[in-house]
């Protein structure tokens, strides 16, 4: 059995940046896993630039940007194991992990940071009648052929899901020769950042049908096309627009689900919104101890936002291992009207890090103009009026610790009303 | 010459084909699919029927009792997963309730013991997740659960062991019948001539037998619809539980499966192409309001996958297994819908008698090899076995799917082994890599290039399930070439 102060399971942004914010305010025996066999997750697939305009005021591809806290981490010692997945994590925080090189390793901690991030949803979960043919693949499944391996998985494409990664993969494949037919969406909205629609489809002149969705996928043994139907306003395909596109390749950008095997495993407490664990002001989960960050907590659209988030659990963690104090009187946070969820779903308030607290929420329905309303049992702590509001674009508001603490509040609520529309909230 | 020659690898093929291994005989087997359990043996409920439903006096009766008996031996042998778990016949009306003596009385007249009625509360205590209004349901401890293609893929690896040669996509375009017991089976990778043809070859039988001139019958594909849950809804019923039986199918069921996840389906539906595996919404929808009748909090979020399989239904609405009374040495063994899967060592068996009164002689071999070779699933197993594999073998350390735990050594394995994996969906099959909840999502690049490296095969070549269901359709960069772009672009 090993013994370590801190192990980080996963080593894209939210482990690189957990780690070293770990080990900058005092931890010193730090161990981080990683399944596959460099650092930086699937950043490194991401070699389209955009990454880093809040963390560094840079845009840097995904590589770059994993790069900067790859070499961060290697200056100031942390010790990785590449090549090494964990298969069991236990509410006492023990950990099992496998490697080729190190075979079956037993590992005690003192405190965990879950990292694993999330992974695409599939045609299962989603449910598209048809055959089952070769050419059906997840936008991040083609992006590691292309970007990685550099094969083309297809050259005639249907994109089904306006997620960001399907946006993004429908320029590449543009760029190298193939043809993106059109993108279906099922709501009336993208489901991406704007800006990539802009410049991943609008640029490119392909179109993006909201809307639409595919009904039926055609071919025994590759793709040979697609039926897509608009759907009604209880998006229910009417039969009478379907209509087929030929294609070999159907790519699914139709969300992502945090990934919470090992977190199950220790029976950590799970979000039923976000799909992954529930946490506190200094992101530890239900078990004392074991904390979570980025991708593995809520589905993030910007890695700068995971960054930040995984900063204090690196903090928290080493709060966790310096006092272990208990957590106090927790602040019930919840979400509201138009509020899709929120995290942190816990605050205590009196122990909060660094005199400020971020809350990260999605709204249910886009909205031009909208006041954001922050209010106790005891009334109102603060509105902010938001403009364009996305599901797809995370909103993060800070709020001071004196807004918090000392008052003896029991619940936080975040709601939003639609400015104009008197929605009688 | 050969002595015999089997069509068809699905389980009733390969059953034959391991049965007959057994003797001093030459036996090719061919199939047209690049694997074997590739047609219905691949998509089916994978329930080995304790026997109660079917006519007593049929073939159908006779052979799912007794291949029922033969299950546990069989699957001790070659170590295939089987699990006894019972199957329960559901009621929830009056009328059902008195079509649940009915059933436990042709149970009993096809011979499955024990066999017994049970009432409401013993019923729930079982079976929480049940629909309140369930009042009775005939329990059949004898019903059991199997991987139908992981049991049909180890039938093929030790036949194999034991000399079968197997043909793959060798599809057969036409039997000359030479003489008697003489036949020129013809496919596209050769010909092969033999003195025995059977005819195992399921949705194709009838047309095999034409093509012999043996007697005419017709098989029609009656497909069933599937659901699967993830496995962490593994628990939500115990047993299979059936639906109160119709005239031509005993219903959609809700059923966990020996790997531990819970499917819904099949229903039922008469349909013409022979190869129309397609998953229809109206299909969905049906075999949710069946599966929601019986368990009414299904978990539909959770749904991992669908697909469809295709029953091999002959007009006599029986199983048609005898010699050729047309042409001497052919043997058809066909129509083997429901319950094949459960009938399939007893319909071996059977084969061998119908051989040896028809003269072939079956001399036993003295270095017949009863097991398959070692297989390892590491998710199943405890940390200090695991850790001893990888110090033997360094790649069970690099776990490929993250969802089923399955790693390199196993995905090596599965291609190295006798009819060994040829394609991601081959893999899939024998070790359940791209199964899981991520459904290849991540593991499939990484089983690609695994194949690649051991076939010595470039990743263009690679497919999904066989000829035209390549993966990949280029280098990056060559269309780019193709349509004439521009050549200075650096």
């Amino acid at each position: 059995m090993i013994t370590k102060e801190l192990v980080i399971i996963g080593g894209g942004p939210a482990g690189l940046a957990a780690a070293i914010e770990a080990k900058k305010h005092g931890a010193k025996d730090i161990l981080l896993i990683e399944r596959d066999s460099g650092l930086g997750g699937i950043l490194q697939q991401c070699i389209h630039n955009g990454f880093g305009l809040h963390v560094f005021k840079e845009e840097l591809t995904g590589p770059e940007y994993a790069d900067r806290f790859i070499k961060e981490l290697e200056e100031i010692g942390i010790e990785v194991l590449l090549d090494t997945m964990v298969i069991d994590l236990t509410e006492d925080k023990q950990i099992i992990a496998v490697s080729h090189k190190k075979g079956l390793l037993q590992i005690k901690a003192d405190a965990v940071i879950l990292t694993m991030g999330c992974r695409e949803r599939t045609r299962g979960a989603i449910n598209i009648p048809g055959y089952r043919p070769a050419g059906i693949f997840t936008a991040g499944t083609a992006q590691r052929f292309v970007n990685i391996e550099g094969y083309m998985p297809g050259k005639e494409i249907v994109i089904l899901g306006s997620g960001d990664i399907g946006l993004i993969m429908a320029r590449r494949f543009t760029l190298e020769g193939a043809k993106v037919k059109c993108v279906a969406e099922i709501m009336p909205y993208s489901n991406g950042l704007t800006r990539n629609i802009v410049q991943c489809l609008e640029d490119f002149d392909i179109p993006l049908l909201l809307s639409h969705t595919v009904t039926y996928i055609h071919g025994r043994n590759r793709v040979e096309g697609v039926t897509i139907a608009q759907v009604d306003d209880k998006l229910n395909p009417i039969p009478s627009t379907e209509k087929f596109i030929s294609c070999d390749t159907l790519l699914l950008s139709v969300g992502l689900i945090p990934e919470n095997e090992l977190s199950k495993m220790a029976d950590i407490q799970i979000d039923n919104v976000t799909g992954g664990p529930v946490v506190n002001q200094r992101m530890e989960t239900s078990v004392p101890g074991i904390f979570a960050c980025g991708n593995v907590v809520h589905v993030h659209d910007l890695v700068d936002f995971v960054t930040m988030e995984s900063r204090l659990a690196g903090r928290g963690a080493v709060n966790y291992l310096k006092n272990k104090m208990p957590q106090q009187k927790f602040i019930k946070v919840s979400p509201g009207s138009d509020i899709r969820y929120v995290v942190p779903q816990l605050i205590d308030a009196e122990n909060i890090l660094d005199e400020k607290q971020n809350f990260f929420m999605r709204s249910t329905r886009p909205m031009e103009k909208a006041r954001l309303f922050i209010e106790s049992e005891d009334g109102l702590i603060r509105a902010k009026v938001l403009q364009h509001i996305k599901p797809s674009e995370m909103i993060n508001i800070e709020l001071k610790k004196e807004e918090l603490a000392n008052k003896d509040i029991k619940t936080l609520k975040f709601s939003l009303q639609e400015e104009g529309v008197d929605n009688g909230n | 010459m050969e002595d015999i020659v089997i069509i068809g690898a699905g389980v009733t093929g390969c059953s034959i084909a391991r049965e007959l291994s057994r003797y001093d005989i030459n036996i090719t087997l061919v199939e047209k699919e690049e694997d074997v359990a590739c047609g219905t043996s691949k998509a089916n409920s994978a329930v080995v029927h304790a026997g109660f439903d079917a006519t007593p006096g049929t073939w159908k009766a006779k052979l799912n009792v007794a291949g029922n008996k033969l299950y546990p031996a069989l699957c001790e042998e070659l170590d295939v997963p089987f699990k006894m778990n019972g199957s329960l016949v559901v009621a929830v009306n009056e009328e059902e309730v008195n079509a649940l003596d009915e059933l436990l009385k042709k149970g009993k007249m096809n011979g499955v013991n024990p066999l017994r009625i049970i009432g409401k509360d013993e019923l729930h205590a079982l079976e929480p997740n049940l629909n309140p209004d369930a009042r009775a349901a005939l329990d059949a401890p004898t019903g059991g659960l199997v991987c139908p293609y992981e049991l049909t893929i180890a039938l093929a690896e030790n036949a194999n062991q034991n000399g079968v040669k197997f043909w793959l996509n060798a599809p057969v375009t036409d039997i000359e019948v030479m003489g008697d017991y003489c036949f020129l089976v013809k496919t596209p990778k050769g010909n092969i001539k033999t003195k025995y043809v059977i005819n195992a070859a399921g949705l194709f039988a009838d047309e095999i037998s034409k093509m012999a001139g043996a007697e005419e019958y017709t098989i029609t594909p009656r497909k069933g619809e599937y659901l699967i849950f993830d496995k962490q809804f593994g628990n939500m019923v115990k047993k299979a539980i059936f639906p109160t039986p119709t005239k031509i199918s005993k219903g959609i069921l809700v059923c966990p499966t020996v790997d531990g996840n819970i499917f819904i389906g099949p229903n039922s539906n008469d349909i013409e192409d022979k190869y129309d595996t397609s998953v229809n919404a109206a299909g969905i929808e049906e075999i949710i309001t069946g599966g929601r009748k019986l368990v009414p909090n299904l978990p539909l979020k959770n749904v991992i996958t669908s697909f469809a399989g295709l029953r091999a239904v002959s007009n006599t609405n029986d199983f048609i297994i005898e010699a050729s009374k047309l042409v001497k040495g052919f043997i058809n063994v066909g129509g083997i819908q429901s319950p094949g899967l459960t009938s399939a060592p007893a319909i071996a068996l059977m084969v061998k008698d119908i051989l040896q009164d028809a003269g072939l002689d079956l001399k036993k071999k003295k270095d017949f090899i009863p097991h398959r070779p070692k297989k390892y699933r590491f998710r199943e197993l405890g940390s200090e076995e695991r850790r001893k594999l990888i110090e033997q073998n360094s790649a069970f350390g690099h776990v490929i799917c993250r969802c089923e735990t399955v790693t390199e050594a196993e995905i090596i394995d599965a291609i190295r082994r006798p009819v060994g994996a040829r394609s991601i969906d081959a893999v899939k099959r024998r070790t359940r890599a791209g199964m899981g909840r991520c459904q290849g999502g991540f593991c499939s690049p990484r089983v690609l290039e695994i194949l690649t490296k051991e076939l010595g095969a470039d990743p263009l070549e690679i497919t999904k399930k066989g000829p035209g269901s390549n993966m990949l359709v280029g280098r990056i960069k060559e269309f780019l070439q193709d349509e004439g772009g521009d050549q200075n672009d650096n």
